[in-house]
C-alpha cells in the first residue's frame, strides 16, 4: 500500500453573511439572522428556509446555551479543537432559535446530558472561524 | 410514463480491504451481469455510475471506472457522485425520456482506502461544520440520540435489529458481520460513540452492486419474475443540521409518500439504514408497519457497508426478492448525508 496523505488547503470566499459570522467570532461575539417568521438562526442563514427571501437582520446572541442532542466520541481526531474525548453538541444559544454544532470539554461522559447549560470556550487568539471557540464547558466550570 | 422493471442484480465479493483496484473490482461484476441478463454489451443503451471521489483521494477517479465497461465502440455514460442509487434514478429517468431502453447501473465504493468516518466531514458545510471535523459517526449518534430522547427510538429497539440484522445475515455469504446474540446480550456492551454501541454502527466494506434494467418489450426476455418500478421519488433536507429534526427523515417521509409506498401491502423492505436507528427513523418517517414488513432479509448495510454500493444494493436485494417470488411488493431505499438527510425511495411489484 502507497500512503496518500491528502489535506484540505482551500480558503473559501465565505460571502457577506458567513463572512460577517466568522469576523464576529473572531471579535469574541456570536451573530445570528433573522428569518422571517421571527426565528433567530445562528449560524446564520444568508435566505429564509421556508421562503428564500435575503436575511439581513442580525441578532447578537449569547455565548451560553442548552444542548438539545450530543454523542459521545471517545477518540479525538488531530484536526479536533480538543484532543481528549470529548462530546459534539447541538447547541441552542440563549437568544436563539435554532441550534449549532460544537464540542462540548467535560471530564467523563457521566458529565453530559440533555438539556445541560453550558458557555462558550474562546480561543486565546480568536481567528475568523468556527474554530474562534475552542469548544463549549459546563456553565460554572473554569473557564 | 414508460413501464420499467429490474431485471437482474449482481454485487461483488464485499471484502473489509480488497488489494483490488477499483476497475479490478467492476470487471467481473459487468461481466457477470451481463451473462445473468442473457444480454450483450451492445445491449446496453445506458451506463449510469455512482461513487465518491472522496473515497479515493482522487479526482475524477469516476473516469477510469469506464476501463471496466469498454467504450469502443463509443457508449452513453454518466455518473453521479452519489450511491449507484441515485444512479439508478438518472438511468430510470433516461428510459423515460425515450433514450434508452436497456441500462447499467452500478455503484462501488473502497471504504478501506482511509478513514471514512473522518473522510465523509468533507461533505458537510465547509464553513461552519466541517473545519470541527466532527465525523460521521457522531453526528448519527446525536441523531440517535434526539430520538431517543423523542421517545420514538428506545435501546432495546435498536439492539432487536442489530439481533436480527445479525441473525439474517447468517443465510448471507457477502456481508462482513453475522451471529446469534440477542438483545439483552448485545445491551450489555459497552457504548463507544454514546448513544450508539459498536454494533449499532455497519461493517465497512469495499464493494461493487450492479442492476440492469429495462422496458416491458424485452424485460420477460431478461428475468422470468421483473421487479417493475411502479413508483420511485427522491428527496432532501436542509444541511443545516439545527433546522432538521434528528428525529425523524422529512425527506424521506416525502420521498415515501411520492412513491406510494403505503397505497398497499409491503411484503418486504429493503432499507439503507447504515445504523441501528436508522431502521426504525426510516420505518416511522416512511409510514412502513416493522410488525407486518419482513425488514431487510439480506441483513441490510449494518452487516456490509460498501460506501456508494450499499444503497444500490437494497434496490437490488429488493428486486431479488420479486425474482424469487418470494414478495409481490417490496420497497427499496437509499439514503445519502448525515441523519438521513437526503433520501430515494422506490416501490418494487411483481405484476
Amino acid at each position: 500500500m502507497a500512503p496518500l496523505r491528502l489535506f484540505y488547503p482551500y480558503d473559501r470566499t465565505v460571502g457577506a453573511v458567513i463572512g460577517r459570522f466568522l469576523t464576529s467570532l473572531a471579535a469574541k461575539k456570536i451573530e445570528g439572522t433573522r428569518g422571517v417568521d421571527a426565528s433567530v438562526h445562528v449560524p446564520p442563514l444568508e435566505f429564509d428556509p421556508a421562503t428564500g427571501a435575503a436575511l439581513t437582520e442580525w441578532v447578537a446572541v449569547s455565548d451560553t446555551g442548552l444542548v438539545l442532542t450530543w454523542s459521545w466520541q471517545p477518540e479525538p481526531f488531530a484536526d479536533n479543537t480538543l484532543q481528549q474525548p470529548f462530546a459534539w453538541a447541538l447547541i441552542l444559544l440563549d437568544g436563539a432559535d435554532t441550534p449549532m454544532l460544537h464540542a462540548v470539554r467535560v471530564a467523563s461522559v457521566s458529565d453530559m446530558s440533555t438539556g445541560m447549560r453550558v458557555r462558550a470556550v474562546w480561543a486565546a487568539e480568536p481567528t475568523p472561524s468556527i474554530t474562534a471557540i475552542t469548544c463549549f464547558e459546563p456553565e460554572g466550570a473554569h473557564g | 410514463m414508460r413501464d420499467v422493471a429490474i431485471v437482474a442484480y449482481i454485487e461483488g465479493q464485499n471484502t473489509s480491504a480488497t488489494t483490488l483496484s477499483p476497475v479490478e473490482m467492476i470487471v467481473p461484476v459487468v461481466h457477470e451481469i451481463l451473462n445473468r441478463a442473457n444480454v450483450q454489451r451492445s445491449d446496453i443503451d445506458f451506463w449510469c455510475h455512482g461513487s465518491c471521489d472522496y473515497m479515493t483521494g482522487q479526482p475524477f477517479s469516476f473516469v477510469s471506472a469506464v476501463d471496466a465497461l469498454g467504450a469502443w465502440p463509443p457508449i452513453m455514460e454518466s455518473h453521479v457522485e452519489m450511491d449507484g442509487a441515485w444512479a439508478l434514478y438518472e438511468a430510470w429517468v433516461k428510459i423515460q425520456t425515450g433514450e434508452a431502453n436497456t441500462a447499467l447501473v452500478f455503484g462501488n465504493g473502497k471504504s478501506s482506502a482511509g478513514d471514512m468516518n473522518r473522510a465523509l466531514t468533507l461533505q458537510l458545510d465547509p464553513y461552519v461544520v466541517a473545519p470541527l471535523w466532527p465525523g460521521f459517526r457522531s453526528l448519527e449518534a446525536m441523531g440517535a440520540r434526539a430520538a431517543i430522547d423523542a421517545g420514538t427510538v428506545t435501546e432495546r429497539q435498536m439492539a432487536d435489529v442489530v439481533s436480527r440484522s445479525l441473525r439474517d445475515a447468517a443465510d448471507n455469504p457477502n456481508v462482513l458481520a453475522y451471529g446469534y446474540r440477542d438483545a439483552d446480550e448485545l445491551l450489555d456492551e459497552p457504548m463507544t460513540a454514546n448513544p450508539l454501541r459498536a454494533h449499532d454502527c455497519p461493517a465497512m466494506a469495499d464493494g461493487v452492486a450492479a442492476i440492469i434494467m429495462t422496458t416491458a418489450d424485452r424485460a420477460l426476455e431478461m428475468c422470468d419474475r421483473p421487479a417493475w418500478i411502479r413508483g420511485i421519488d427522491h428527496r432532501i433536507d436542509f444541511q443545516n443540521l439545527g433546522l432538521r429534526d434528528l428525529s425523524r427523515s422529512n425527506s424521506a417521509a416525502l420521498a415515501s409518500f411520492h412513491a406510494g409506498v403505503t397505497k398497499d401491502k409491503v411484503d418486504v423492505a429493503e432499507l439503507h439504514a447504515t445504523y441501528s436507528h436508522h431502521e426504525i427513523i426510516l420505518a416511522q418517517s416512511m409510514g412502513i408497519d416493522r410488525s407486518t414488513t419482513r425488514m431487510m432479509p439480506s441483513g441490510g448495510a449494518l452487516v456490509a457497508n460498501p460506501l456508494m454500493a450499499a444503497g444500490l444494493a437494497r434496490f437490488g436485494q429488493a428486486a431479488r426478492q420479486i425474482f424469487k417470488g418470494d414478495a409481490d411488493r417490496a420497497v427499496a431505499h437509499a439514503a445519502q448525508g448525515a441523519c438521513l438527510q437526503q433520501n430515494i425511495v422506490a416501490v418494487l411489484e411483481g405484476n
